[in-house]
């Protein structure tokens, strides 16, 4: 397949990662002491990276934007993590958690990549466990499962709601481990605003640290590029401020091909925007599917009248109410995969049935949870005959135990108790199934750059099933990239230390100092933020959770005309040798602007809709999404090579061996 | 509503600080502290000054990054929430909102708002982890049973987001409740029995390293802490640290 070798192993799908690793070369350890590798980036795939890199023997380097690793974003997720441990006997296996994969990601993403990530699902919970990780548990003392959107099985682990936290704390503190051993030099409040390349290798970066404003050289044998998704391209989205594309746009414009930039996940489930003011977007865990029911009001004139405050939605009964996902598809019900949930949300409030001042708003309703749980409870605890005030009391105590750090953090924001009357959602940017392509090695196409967790293409295709973000992060990190990049580090065991003082890094460090001066030189009248929210609108209206030809290709040249307008109109006050984030905001805005281009241009050629890429043109008579197996099953991969809009597209043909090409259904 | 901000403005770590006072209108109660700042920064821009820098990232209090002591309280006035959770429904109009960084020797300030917590970070690198090698030859983590009231007291005490509300809310500036938080949880794990006593030892002789005060009991600590991290922790920690040093 032309240029794009994916380096999938031979054999039989379930044999190819052991086969794999039994025959890739190794380094050993006393040739380890010598080799220096870079990993930028310490969410769950750096940060699990960098301590099993550290801990195989080799000089590892960390570096983060935070002012810890323990901050990256990572760190904000709430629902779970999947892993095939089939501890429920309801049937799971590494082969139904890959087939589910596969299927949820629409048939958009690499057999052979998934199957590894289920089969290595297993061994996270035990590494984890053995960590301290403080999963939630039965009373029996084994762990508990949930099930989340999309299967029918129940397989995904949690720590309340905010398992990322703890798998991150547990990553972190194997990290910390190796910084005591000497063995991770962590730089923290750093950015990396450069790759180097020594004869076409990856040989160390440039990287700014953002207390004095020095800019730095620092070489390696290896760069690892951990740096999570691009979400914030639409401004608003439920990443953390500081989240970014610049690690992997600056190593796309040096030669790393960007895969599938438009195949964006759209959460259904978060706090809807409450005003101009708003600067992120909050999720409300796809955990709250499981026992929350969506609906809408089925009159308009009753949506409306909620609309105008003289209607409650708890006084609204049952047969007024449209339970719209349950109604559409009996099968998953609410359970249904994201895009699915997030576009009949949209359909339903763009046809006027939204419940908030905006009309983009629809009621997540824990009521009838509340009920069965009281009553189960009352049951369980001996109860006779209890009045319903009890069993109400009962009922909201099992789903505080279950959510309540959900809830609470719903009632600060929303000032309304969701106990007592339905939560409102609207869907929102939240992942990014896009990203720098990779080939089975997680190797990028610029040989010794490496890149893993949300910042690669690799797994979900079209759309990213709930808590796999997690288990990719921790798979790609702890089993997945120390072993394979030994392969590639097995030929440099007698290149020596990498000089920095060399032309390449000369020229390097030349440029970034120049993009800064470039920015800061404009001198304009109108903030990063400005230009960002206008970018964001774009995006939004255009490349978000439906698009079409014509949108499309406005947003191509309304965000050329931004960015013009961006390098000479955006005013950053301060200098280059001090801390500045206004400067940091526009390094970083200054990518987007590059990388929202890319996206239209995927999203217009993509003729096809699938997963969370829906094209209004082409779907089927009851609005479901219609894919083109024939014209588009491939990763689309977009070579760089000057303006965005020049980019070259690179085919690699997914191979589908072991699963039958489907339509989706969830009916 | 309209508010007079009084900020502390610092260009950075060497330099001496002091408050300045912004008045500011247009602010709402749905917005977020936070958010009531980026509006202030967004006018000091347009007016060509610089920004005020705060520390955040999240933006929905789990991070820990976020650090603002807000009317002499950290993360403000209501509780059990991180300042970039803390709304403006909290102030009224014509309030007088006093902003400072948190306060601690061991916090250095680098510019305005933003602290320098590293020493959090060296205190879990001297013992906050379990040594077991992350290369996933690991048991099957079923084979551990571990009670659930355990598992749900392991599981508060790591929820700490080593965020410093603790230390800035102390009179004495010190780290215990965020470091028996650490301490707590791998001893309330048969896991994170083993290394029990190497523990404690090694964090807690780096706290008093790095210069943190000692603990009087007082509680403040557990009253500001977003995360709602128990004294318990501490009495825990004494516990193990007791039991360490006769052993040790
Ligand atoms: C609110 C929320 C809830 C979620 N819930 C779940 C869930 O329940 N289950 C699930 O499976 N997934 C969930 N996800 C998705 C999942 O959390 C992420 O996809 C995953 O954690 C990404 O991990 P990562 O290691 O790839 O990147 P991140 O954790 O985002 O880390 C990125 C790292 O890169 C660094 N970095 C970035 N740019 C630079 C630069 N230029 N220079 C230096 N450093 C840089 C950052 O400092 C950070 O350390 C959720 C996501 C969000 C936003
Ligand atoms: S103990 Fe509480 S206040 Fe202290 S760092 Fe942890 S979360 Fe913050
Ligand atoms: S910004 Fe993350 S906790 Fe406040």
């Amino acid at each position: 397949m032309g240029i794009l070798d994916s380096k999938v192993p031979s054999g039989p799908l379930a044999d190819k990662w052991t086969k794999h690793k039994n025959e890739i070369n190794l380094v050993n350890p006393a040739n380890k002491r010598n080799i220096d590798i870079i990993v930028v980036g310490t969410g769950l795939a750096g940060g699990a990276a960098a301590a099993t890199l550290a801990e195989l023997g080799y000089n590892v380097k960390t570096f983060c934007y935070q002012d810890s690793p323990r901050r990256a974003h990572s760190i904000a997720a709430q629902g779970g993590i999947n892993a095939a441990k089939n501890y429920q006997g309801d049937g799971d296996s590494p082969y139904r958690l890959f087939y589910d994969t596969v299927k949820g990601g629409d048939y958009r993403s690499r057999e052979a990549n998934v199957y590894r990530l289920a089969e290595e699902s297993v061994n996270i919970i035990d590494q984890c466990v053995a960590q301290g990780v403080p999963f939630a548990r039965e009373y029996g003392g084994m762990l508990d499962n949930r099930s989340f959107g999309g299967v029918l099985v129940s397989r995904t682990f949690y720590a309340k709601g905010q398992t990322g936290q703890q798998l991150l704390l547990g990553a972190y503190s194997a990290m910390n481990r190796q910084i005591n051993r000497g063995k991770i030099q962590a730089f923290n409040r750093h950015e990396m605003l450069d790759i180097v390349l020594v004869d076409g290798k990856a040989r160390g970066i440039i990287a700014r640290d953002m207390v004095t404003g020095e800019i730095e050289r620092h070489g390696a044998h290896a760069v690892v590029l951990a740096t999570g998704g691009y979400g914030n391209v639409f401004y608003l989205s439920t990443n953390a401020m500081g989240s970014n594309v610049t690690a992997a746009w600056r190593a796309h414009r040096r030669g790393a091909f960007f895969a599938n930039p438009c195949f964006t996940q759209i959460h259904p489930t978060c706090i809807p925007v409450s005003g101009d003011h708003q600067s992120k977007l909050t999720l409300m865990s796809e955990s709250l599917r499981n026992d929350g029911r969506i609906w809408v009001p089925r009159r308009l004139e009753d949506a409306k009248a909620i609309r105008e405050g003289k209607l409650k939605p708890t006084q609204l009964k049952e047969e007024d109410r449209d339970y719209y996902l349950e109604r559409r598809y009996p099968a998953f019900g609410n359970l249904v995969p994201r895009d699915v949930a997030s576009r009949a949300a949209k359909e339903r409030c763009d046809a006027g049935f939204g419940v908030n001042k905006t009309g983009e708003a629809v009621y997540l309703d824990f009521s009838a949870a509340i009920q069965r749980y009281g009553k189960e409870k009352a049951l369980t605890s001996g109860l006779k005959d209890p009045d319903g005030e009890t069993i109400t009391r009962l009922g909201e105590e099992v789903v505080e135990a279950k959510y309540g750090n959900l809830f609470q953090m719903y009632e600060k924001i929303v000032d309304e108790n969701p106990y007592k009357t339905p939560m409102m959602i609207y869907p929102a940017v939240h992942y990014t199934m896009g990203g720098l392509w990779v080939d089975y090695n997680l190797q990028t196409t610029i040989p010794g750059c490496y890149c893993a967790g949300e910042a690669n293409f690799s797994d979900h295709g079209a759309n990213r099933l709930g808590a796999s973000a997690l288990m990719q992060g921790l798979a790609d990190g702890y089993f997945v990239l120390p072993y394979t990049i030994g392969d590639y580090l097995s030929k440099d065991i007698r290149t020596g230390k990498i000089a920095t003082d060399t032309e390449a890094f000369d020229k390097a460090e030349a440029d970034v100092r120049g993009r800064l001066q470039q920015l800061l030189n404009a001198r304009g009248d109108k903030s990063v933020d400005y230009f960002h929210k206008k970018l964001g609108k774009i995006m939004w209206d255009k490349c978000g959770m439906s698009r079409n030809a014509e949108g499309l290709k406005e947003a191509i040249e309304e965000i050329a005309a931004l960015r013009k307008e961006f390098y000479a109109n955006v005013r950053i006050p301060g200098g280059m040798d001090e801390m500045n984030t206004e400067l940091e905001k526009a390094f970083r805005v200054a990518d987007f602007l590059e990388l929202g281009e890319l996206f239209a241009k995927d999203g217009l050629h993509r003729k096809e809709s699938c997963g969370g890429h829906f094209r209004e043109e082409y779907q089927t008579e009851d609005g479901e999404a219609l894919r083109d197996d024939k014209n588009f099953k491939y990763v689309a991969s977009w070579e760089y090579k000057g303006e965005p809009k020049d980019a070259v597209l690179h085919k690699e043909d997914l191979v589908f061996e072991n699963i039958e090409l489907k339509t989706r259904s969830y009916k | 509503m309209k508010l007079l901000l009084k900020i502390w403005r610092q260009q950075n770590a060497s330099s001496k600080g002091k408050f300045v006072d912004y008045p500011i209108s247009g602010i709402e109660g749905d917005m977020s502290f936070l958010e009531m700042l980026d509006v202030l920064n967004q006018q000091l821009i347009d007016k060509g000054e610089e920004p005020v820098v705060f520390d955040h990232d999240c933006r929905e209090g789990i991070c820990g990054t976020c650090s603002l002591q807000i009317n002499g309280e950290p993360h403000g006035p209501d509780r059990l929430i991180t300042t970039c959770q803390l709304h403006m429904r909290m102030f009224k109009d014509g309030d007088t909102i006093v902003i400072e960084p948190f306060r601690a020797k061991a916090f250095p300030v680098i510019k305005d708002l933003m602290v320098d917590r590293s020493a959090f970070d060296r205190i879990q690198q001297a013992g906050g982890y379990i040594s077991v090698n992350t290369s996933g030859n690991t048991v099957d983590a079923n084979t551990i049973p571990i009670e659930k009231t355990k598992a749900d007291d392991a599981f508060n005490a790591a929820a700490c987001i080593g965020c410093g509300a603790c230390v800035a809310a102390c009179k004495n500036a010190s780290a215990m409740l965020f470091t028996s938080a650490k301490v707590s949880q791998f001893a309330l794990l048969p896991q994170g029995r083993v290394e029990a006593t190497q523990r404690v030892l090694s964090m807690v002789r780096q706290m008093d390293l790095e210069g943190f005060g000692n603990c009087t009991n007082t509680g403040a600590c557990e009253v500001e802490c977003p995360k709602g991290i128990s004294l318990e922790n501490i009495a825990r920690m004494n516990r193990e640290y007791l039991m360490a040093s006769v052993k040790g």
